[in-house]
């Protein structure tokens, strides 16, 4: 709370001299809403989110069609991989808070911890969603309802793989460099991105493993 | 590795020393590869301006073809399979690679000048987003002409398109085009999104905004939530043809249907996202040729944001001839009447600017008067529609073609040819002919009348759209070979633009800073602009920051570094000077990421391995794209402050 009330913009106002306004005593970057990268990722983050949700929808559009519903798979996949991905996911936010709390403080040491963690982990969500794959318990071409769970569980891997990758990338510029402060602020900026793989995972885990139940 | 220990800072005006060192930090850099590399937001919008326009060319002339077709009963000039990829292309192309580039491409052309700011927030990305629009548009005519155009026309429904019926790979690329298209439409949003939140020049708040600016703002957030649904229904449409998934067999479950609503719930946003950009040329050209400020700034802002959002709750109203429920159907025609009050509102607003302003004749406020005609008719016939009995009865009839040509054509393509006739002088630095665009207006105008207004009497007569031919029984004959005379009025008028644009370019008059004297930042810079666009950021106090300004203010930003490519972050609602920015500098990764990307998507086209496996070069050239490098580390590190 502190951090982000030092972050307020009139801490650093613009100077006037004459009839300009001096600005080059600014910060040369700033985090989130301040980062212009931020607001790119948010943009991203809808994108996604819309096509995350339509698919969602489409599973119930389908359910509600089709009196034959699911028409294979009966029971719905099973309950283990599915489930342990959710503990896992959940646990990886641990060393992604770490990571994104030591970048907005600077501490490269840390940083590098947080990332190495989150990096760990998250190769092992990818093992994971493998064995999530071989149990579906419906072929994606047996049915709409296989389909459906086959896409809406690969829409989610294509972004966690995709930023699985791009943790990597920041894990390995972290030793190497070269660094400057605003790469802190990608840190920040991933890190925010994992939290929407996380978050989004929640409800299509609930869709995908539950909604057969009931 | 050191960096200057002094930095020279700009603030001074043209012909400083740091105005000398901004035209060296900024300058375009040389060769192919430095054409390949350009990430200027001017030059990108230039590119996807004349791309679009050719691509529009291009339509334009299937149209004709078309035309030519109709043109008497029983006629075989084409057949009826070259017919289907025919109206297929042509729609197609108007929709996806003519009016969204064409609109992105002003607004990334105008956007930064007008809100006071060096270039975009992810030029990189809007550079990239250019050459993967420029090869989806190839593929898809690399296509038609191997006889593999797109036929299921512009709407693709299953199953024509789906496995069983769109047998061969056309409507594979069309599909694998919406990929193109869209990915270019979401990554040229989220970069206008961005710069009209976070980049405005000091003093220019939320309520001094320009209308175009808001405008942008509106359609790009309406692109983001809009175009991801029809991209996942082409993937699913292309899973069901490569993949054999089921979502569209409702033998296993899936629905037809389905495609209908993830197609038109971008569909019709994607109308006003044509159209809202048509609106704010006509909001930016009025109170220039009025010489008075918009009446009613405020309500026309307010009408286009409600546009936007209204704009979400139409898409049933093209479904009206489906199974949809008729409380369903009740809802979508309330929402389609309700639509017109926000650009009635706008209406207004203009005619009261026009009648309280001094009033100067010149071609692009006649292209606005042209859309107060045709729009005004389009929307009415607009309102029929959206009632479901008088739909059921002219459904997939003349009458529709005559409707969507009237409301796009009048309410897009005319104040886009306005705007061509205003901002011209800008971009180019020179006049376009003022004798000879009037002719060209005139000829436009009725040639557009006469092609368009009998169809709708045609579809009241019961002419189906998209047949490639009818009987002489039917009667249909005379309006048809009217609206084909009309058509080719309407395409020499065309040519009479392009000949306009060439004897402009090369012989026109030097139009100077700010040829029609108008109130917004963009024409306070040297037309053509310089790469840096301001010698000193501005800053704004009032709306028409050259008509007015309040005494005393601050007119200009100092102290951003004029060695190295640096502009200002702005806070979103009041635009008080928040960060110093490091633009990217120019590259050519993104356009090695744009082809990576279109091999990726054109190799789906043909296998499903080339899904997966195709996605290891686009990784590879994003990874290139953001590896930061030492000089550029080094330089940000000399300037760099941390918050």
């Amino acid at each position: 709370m502190s951090r982000r009330r030092e972050a307020t913009p009139a801490s650093v106002p613009a100077v006037r001299r004459g009839d300009a306004l001096d600005v080059a005593n600014l910060p040369s970057y700033g985090f989130s809403h301040r980062s212009l990268m931020w607001w790119g990722t948010a943009g991203m983050m809808a994108i996604e989110g819309v096509a995350f949700g339509f698919m969602v929808v489409i599973y119930f559009y389908f359910r509600a069609l089709d009196p034959g519903w699911p028409r294979g798979g009966t029971g719905g996949p099973d309950l283990f991989w599915g489930s342990l991905n959710a503990v896992l996911i959940v646990v990886s936010a641990i060393p992604n808070t770490v990571a994104e709390k030591a970048a907005m403080n600077r501490d490269l040491p840390k940083v590098r911890m947080g990332l190495v963690g989150l990096s760990l982990v998250s190769l092992g969500l990818c093992v994971v969603r493998w064995m999530e794959f071989t149990r579906l318990n419906v072929g994606f071409d047996e049915s709409a309802y296989g389909s459906t769970v086959w896409t809406l569980l690969g829409l989610h891997t294509f972004n966690l793989v995709t930023d699985v990758a791009d943790t990597l990338v920041l894990t390995v510029l972290m030793y190497k460099g070269p660094l400057e402060g605003k790469r802190f602020v990608d840190i920040a900026e991933n890190s925010g991105y994992w939290d929407f793989i996380v978050l989004t995972w929640l409800p299509i885990y609930a869709v995908i493993y539950w909604a057969p139940k009931f | 590795m050191s960096a200057p220990r002094e930095t020279l800072r700009d603030g001074d005006g043209p012909g400083s020393r740091a105005a000398e060192t901004l035209a060296m930090t900024w300058r375009t850099p040389k060769g192919i590869v430095g054409w390949l590399s350009n990430i200027d937001h001017k030059s990108t919008g230039k590119r996807f301006i004349v791309t679009a326009f050719a691509f529009f060319l291009a339509a334009a002339f299937l149209a004709a073809l078309m035309r030519t077709q109709l043109v008497v009963p029983d006629n075989h000039f084409v057949g009826p399979d070259l017919y289907n990829q025919l109206f297929t292309m042509h729609g197609t192309t108007m929709m996806f690679l003519f009016a969204v580039p064409m609109m992105q491409g002003m607004s990334l052309y105008f956007v930064p000048l007008m809100v006071g700011t060096r270039n975009t927030a992810f030029p990189r990305m809007s550079a990239s987003a250019y050459w993967i629009y420029l090869v989806g548009g190839l593929t898809l005519y690399a296509g038609f002409l191997c006889n593999t155009g797109a036929d299921a026309g512009w709407f693709a429904y299953v199953p024509l398109a789906g496995p069983q019926y769109g047998i061969g790979k056309r409507s594979d690329f069309w599909n694998v085009l919406v990929n193109f298209s869209e990915a270019m439409g979401l990554m040229v949003a989220v970069d206008l999104a961005t710069v009209i939140l976070k980049m405005r020049a000091p003093g220019m708040s939320l309520r001094r905004m320009p209308i175009f600016a808001w405008a942008t703002l509106v359609t790009s957030i309406m692109i983001i939530f809009a175009m991801p649904t029809v991209m996942l229904g082409a993937n699913l449409v292309q899973l069901d043809r490569m993949l054999g998934t089921h979502f569209f067999n409702p033998g296993a479950g899936g629905d037809v249907i389905l495609w209908q609503h993830l197609f038109w719930f971008f569909g019709h946003p994607e109308v006003y996202f044509i159209f809202i950009p048509g609106l704010a040329f006509i909001s930016s050209i009025i109170p220039t040729f009025a010489r008075r400020p918009m009446f009613g700034h405020d309500a026309v802002v307010l009408s286009l944001i409600s546009t936007g959002f209204l704009s979400f709750g139409l898409w049933v109203h093209h479904m009206f001839a489906t199974n949809v429920p008729d409380v369903g159907k009740s809802f979508f025609t309330a929402m389609s009447l309700m639509i017109a009050i926000p650009t009635a509102v706008q209406i207004f607003c203009w005619i009261a600017t026009l009648a309280t302003g001094r009033i100067q004749w010149r071609p692009p406020l006649l292209y606005v008067l042209a859309f107060f005609f045709i729009l005004v008719l389009g929307g009415l016939s607009g309102l029929l529609l959206g009632s479901v009995p008088i739909d059921l009865q002219v459904h997939d009839s003349y009458f529709v073609v005559a409707h969507l040509h009237y409301v796009l054509i009048g309410g897009a393509v005319f104040p886009l040819f306005g705007a061509f006739y205003y901002w011209f002088p800008k971009i180019t630095g020179r006049m376009m002919d003022e004798r000879i665009a009037k002719w060209t207006f005139w000829i436009m105008f009725i040639g557009f009348n006469v092609t368009f207004f009998p169809m709708h009497i045609l579809g009241l007569h019961g002419m189906p759209r998209r047949i490639y031919t009818y009987a002489a029984q039917s009667g249909w004959g005379t309006l048809n070979l009217v609206a084909t005379v009309g058509a080719f009025i309407m395409g020499w008028s065309v040519l009479l633009f392009v000949a306009n644009v060439l004897a402009g370019l090369w012989r026109g008059k030097p139009a100077g800073e700010n040829p029609w004297g108008a109130g917004t930042l963009e024409w306070s810079v040297p037309s053509p602009p310089p790469p840096y666009n301001f010698v000193r950021i501005p800053v704004v106090s009032s709306r028409e920051p050259l008509w007015s300004r309040e005494e005393g203010a601050p007119t200009h930003v100092s102290g951003l570094s004029a060695q190295t490519r640096e502009g200002l972050v702005t806070t979103v609602i009041d635009a008080l000077p928040d960060v110093r920015y490091g633009y990217p500098r120019p590259t050519i990764w993104p356009f090695f990421a744009a082809l990576a990307v279109s091999l990726w998507l054109d190799w789906s086209i043909f296998s499903t391995q080339g899904f997966v496996w195709g996605l290891i070069p686009p990784a590879i050239a994003f990874i290139g794209w953001f590896w930061p490098r030492e000089k550029a580390t080094a330089e940000a590190l000399a300037l760099e402050k941390a918050p």
